[in-house]
């Protein structure tokens, strides 16, 4: 197959913002999943619910609010605005937020199940033999999440590649800043740039595919250390 | 009273079966029956367009269904088989192009307006000067185009932009919209401060003129005459030709012009 002539910019950029956007809801995420995992609060439904909500809402339904709360006279533009001169929408900062809020459920899931199943009991042994609350998180109970670590950042990291519909509403299809690879591929389609077309789907298939059959390899053979 | 229940039951089965199907009958779209038209057009015309279809809906009773986007997007949706009778571009060339690839009916073709396309900026902050000056104020962060490959008023304003000399400089100002109608949604949500529009979207009933615009000299981009032309699906279709012939009329027309359009 001949190799067209192609931009990669739209790739390197995709690969940028699902990477920055797997470390923040990593750093998000983590607190959050644990909250879930051992609150006895009544708040946990509910906040289980908001997690949810990205996977069953359109990514139309995320665009809108999403364009209007990142805006100059937004929730979070407005603020953002008055601190740092410029808006949030048609950014690349502000693709990395309405990106964490399309892919939070698929990091914060797999934590929290993860979590759940290792239990209070390792950690309270830990904190008994006189570990301090995060240095046992860290030593004891992150370590033996690591499955659950594994698929977040997978999953978090491909639902990130494969966003469309958000950054379509908020992303104002500037390239190196918020031209990402599917609205590359919906370009090339629109103009009948067949060729090009089907040279970045197949990369995104491809891609996908792997990263998917690595992960489900690695988890079969990583050790459970739940005892 | 357990042989009343195994009595009741079938009954109850019965009723349910019934309402399901009514409530199917009720879903089915009522299109099967009346005559009905479908229509792809070009975002920039989709309010004039709903405004004729309102009119020639009452005065026919025939349905027409309207789908909107790019001229681009929906060009090669039709080209892989999209369903409709009737296509209003914004642009010559993909109608011409339809003819010449046998997707549309040798001859149907024709002008139905010709585009204006103005610089818009809704306020509060309203961006002084005109043309060059406005593209270059401070307070402007962001300019809205369309697309330039996929939709004729994002062309059209590239080529202004050339013609300015402002192609270059103003890069990093530039979002796109998919196409028209997205554009005037980002200058209209404000995301955008100034975008270029077509001068019937400012005008349409949303917006009424309000803001402060540049309607852009029609010397410095192509005319963008828009055609229109009847699809090889509707070229059975009785109704296609009554509404082609309802768009050429004297009432649509003067919606068209209303909407700030010129004619051919």
């Amino acid at each position: 197959m001949n190799v067209p002539e192609m931009d990669w910019g739209p790739l390197w950029l995709t690969l940028q913002l699902a990477g920055v956007t797997v470390v923040v809801l990593l750093v998000v995420g983590t607190p959050l999943a644990w909250w879930l995992a051992f609150t006895r609060s009544r708040l946990r439904t509910l906040v289980e619910a908001i997690v949810a909500l990205p996977i069953v809402l359109p990514p139309t339904v995320l665009g809108f609010y999403l364009l209007i709360a990142l805006g100059p006279h937004g929730l979070i533009g407005g603020p953002w605005k008055d601190l740092t001169g410029s808006a949030l929408s048609f950014t690349f900062t502000g693709l990395v937020i309405a990106s964490a809020f399309y892919s939070l459920p698929f990091v914060v899931q797999p934590l929290h199940g993860a979590f759940e199943a290792v239990g209070k009991k390792p950690l309270e042994a830990a904190w008994s033999l006189g570990a301090s609350k995060l240095d046992a998180f860290f030593t004891v109970a992150s370590p033996m999440a690591v499955r659950g670590y594994l698929s977040a950042v997978v999953l978090g990291f491909a639902h990130t590649l494969g966003e469309f519909g958000v950054v379509l509403m908020v992303g104002g299809n500037i390239p190196g800043v918020t031209k990402v690879l599917s609205i590359a591929i919906y370009d090339h389609v629109e103009v009948l740039e067949y060729t090009q077309a089907h040279f970045l789907s197949a990369v995104l298939l491809i891609f996908s595919f792997l990263i998917l059959t690595i992960v489900y390899t690695v988890n079969r053979r990583l050790p459970v250390h739940v005892s | 009273m357990r042989k009343n229940r195994c009595f009741r039951k079938p009954v109850l089965l019965a009723k349910i079966h019934g309402f399901l199907c009514l409530l199917f009958l009720t879903m089915c779209p009522a299109t099967s029956v009346a005559e009905e038209v479908r229509v792809a057009v070009a975002a920039n015309f989709l309010a004039t367009l709903n405004e004729i279809v309102t009119t020639f809906e009452q005065d026919t009773g025939h349905v027409v269904t309207v789908s909107s986007g790019s001229s681009g997007r929906l060009y090669a949706q039709i080209k892989n088989g999209a369903p409709f009778d009737v296509f209003f571009s914004a642009d010559v060339m993909r109608p011409r192009l339809m003819e010449e690839e046998g997707l549309a009916v040798q001859g149907s073709r024709f002008t139905y307006a010709v585009g204006r396309l103005t610089l818009w900026s809704p306020g509060p902050t309203m961006i002084e000067g005109n043309g060059k000056a406005m593209l270059l104020s401070d307070e402007v962060e962001h300019v809205a185009i369309a697309n330039p490959k996929t939709a004729p008023y994002g062309a059209a304003a590239k080529e202004v932009l050339q013609a300015l000399g402002l192609w270059e400089p103003i890069q990093d100002r530039l979002v796109r919209g998919e196409n028209i109608g997205q554009t005037f949604h980002f200058v209209f949500s404000k995301n955008a401060q100034l975008g270029f529009v077509a001068l019937s979207q400012v005008l349409g009933h949303k917006v009424n003129g309000a803001g402060r615009r540049w309607d852009v000299p029609a010397h410095l981009h192509a005319p963008l005459r828009q055609q229109a032309v009847l699809l090889h699906n509707g070229q059975d279709n009785e109704v296609a030709y009554a509404f082609l012939d309802y768009v050429k009329g004297a009432t649509s027309l003067n919606v068209i012009e209303r909407f700030g359009y010129g004619l051919e």
